[in-house]
């Protein structure tokens, strides 16, 4: 029982940076049609940016926040430099771009920063945090961080005049021109907002999977899971996708284990979670092609 | 005087077809004008081009100044409001919210409480729907939302797009008569494009007739409509 729980904590705890490089993917998205296949790739090379400066000196908060914070800039800045161009490109162009995005980021933290895993520090206190026998500190606090991370975009959205100006602009781009919203910057900004909660991810994982140019690679294919689960259109249900599948897969591999122990035969475990993420991929995109909160979009034609 | 709005020479373009040749009018600040034409004959083109949403060559100039080619949001900015066809509505925001993301370029506060105000007193109907979705309103009051949503612009002038379209008589009376009041009482001049002409020529002061992306007449509204031409084309009679 108590291993069980183990499990399903440490499942929340993936699960909150599924939720939150899901929630990026579908930033983008909602506004553009596109899944940026760079989210991931972005994301690492902002947990580079936050593990020099504390290389350099900083404090891990500071570097955390100064990090977050250049990856919005970036995000700004690749959206208005490398994707305004291509506004009316055909998606098959924008699709290469991504990887070409993808690819550059790899290479570029690989050539400064090698590609030998280096360790990543937790700044979350190792005694008075947690619950032992439960969840760890680090654990503990990835998911306390990432679920402050998202209340605040929730409310940023909900209830500020700018978020609200973004959800237009996404909704309805021709229209929200037609009230005075400049909508190709709402672009940018929602580009670089996903870029800063991917460097939020970044840096809460790479403690947990240590910092190497590919650490974000399987975590992409579980976010872009995550937001297919919850409707790759509906933000909540991205978060929500994103702790239903980091609790699934610790849930299979804990059934697996438990498997193992009665009959002896191993069936499955932890080295099959990433194919468990990828057959809930094809199984929501068959059963339910809209996720499981999302709205199925009827076109009148 | 001069006028609020001048159009010299408008053209607009499709891609490479060419929808307007040479469209000229002029808007007298505090009138309504109305644009009348069979389908295709460039009303609603001419209304996208005046907001620079298709490519445009010739001259708009708005309380003086050129306003042809510049950007969408900054024309609507100068207190354009551009009410288009279908609406435009928000559909997955609430109704409250379409209201306010029409006041997100102002910084008043408490104007933009009292304009709030201003609507709900013309719409009473939008008051009672205010936190629920935009796109579960009937057509009748997604139309009023349209208008509702433009005023919060604080324009000085409106163009319209058949805000008649798809909605049962009785509320496009309803419409029309609110239409009156924002045009005498909030002092916002209007550009009516309409299919149904005889609704339109009894709002506006002016009216010019559009064929095939050319203005083909033009003069007050009591004048055009015992116009021979236009009473067989447009009014039936």
């Amino acid at each position: 029982m108590e291993q069980f729980l183990q499990q399903m904590a440490s499942g929340l705890a993936n699960g909150a940076i599924y939720a939150c490089v899901a929630l990026a993917l579908v930033m983008i998205f909602v506004s553009t049609d596109h899944i940026n296949f760079a989210q991931g790739e972005m994301a690492m090379f902002s947990t580079y940016l936050s593990w020099q400066l504390m290389t350099w000196g900083a404090n891990f908060w500071v570097a955390f926040v100064a990090a977050v914070l250049l990856s919005f800039v970036l995000g700004v800045v690749i959206e208005r430099v490398v994707l305004r161009p291509l506004h009316t490109a055909p998606v098959l162009s924008i699709v290469v771009v991504f990887i070409g995005l993808l690819a550059i980021c790899n290479s570029v933290a690989g050539a400064i920063w090698s590609y030998l895993l280096k360790e990543f520090p937790s700044p979350f206190p190792k005694t008075d945090f947690g619950i032992p026998g439960l969840i760890g500190p680090h654990q503990l606090g990835v998911v306390v961080i990432t679920l402050l991370v998202l209340t605040a975009l929730f409310v940023f959205f909900r209830y500020t005049p700018l978020g609200l100006a973004m959800r237009a602009a996404a909704q309805n781009p021709q229209m929200a021109r037609l009230v005075g919203v400049r909508v190709d910057w709402m672009l940018a900004l929602g580009w670089g907002l996903a870029a800063a909660v991917g460097a939020v991810a970044g840096i809460m994982v790479a403690h947990i999977v240590y910092l190497d140019p590919n650490m974000m690679g399987g975590i992409l294919l579980y976010a872009f899971a995550s937001a297919l689960v919850g409707g790759i259109s509906n933000p909540g249900g991205a978060v929500a996708g994103g702790f239903i599948v980091g609790v699934l897969e610790n849930l299979v591999a804990y059934l697996g284990s438990q498997l193992e122990k009665t009959t002896g035969v191993y069936i499955i475990g932890n080295g099959e979670k990433l194919t468990v993420a990828l057959i809930i991929v094809i199984f929501v995109l068959t059963v339910k092609p809209a996720g499981l909160f999302g709205r199925v979009v009827v076109k009148r034609v | 005087m001069a006028a609020l709005l001048e159009v010299k020479g408008l053209k607009a373009f499709y891609g490479q077809t060419q929808a307007l040749h040479d469209v000229g009018f002029d808007i007298e600040a505090g009138g309504i004008t109305t644009l009348l034409g069979a389908n295709g004959a460039g009303k609603t083109t001419t209304l996208r081009a005046i907001c620079n949403m298709v490519r445009t060559e010739g001259s708009v100039r708005f309380d003086g100044a050129e306003i042809r080619g510049r950007a969408t949001e900054e024309v609507v900015r100068l207190s354009i409001a551009h009410i288009p066809e279908g609406r435009g509505t928000f559909t997955t925001l609430t109704v409250e919210e379409n209201l306010r993301i029409a006041a997100y370029t102002r910084r008043d506060r408490a104007g933009i409480a009292a304009d709030l105000d201003r609507v709900f007193s013309y719409f009473p109907r939008l008051k009672e729907r205010v936190q629920q979705q935009a796109g579960t309103l009937s057509g009748g009051e997604q139309q009023m939302l349209a208008i509702a949503r433009a005023l919060m612009l604080k324009p000085r002038l409106m163009l319209l797009d058949e805000p008649s379209f798809g909605l049962a008589p009785l509320i496009v009376q309803e419409i029309f008569r609110i239409m009156r009041r924002i045009n005498q009482e909030d002092k916002v001049s209007m550009l009516l494009v309409e299919q149904n002409a005889a609704l339109a020529l009894d709002l506006a002061d002016h009216a010019y007739v559009l064929e095939t992306g050319r203005v083909v007449m033009s003069g007050p509204s009591s004048v055009v409509k015992n116009d021979e031409n236009v009473r067989k084309s447009y009014l039936g009679y």
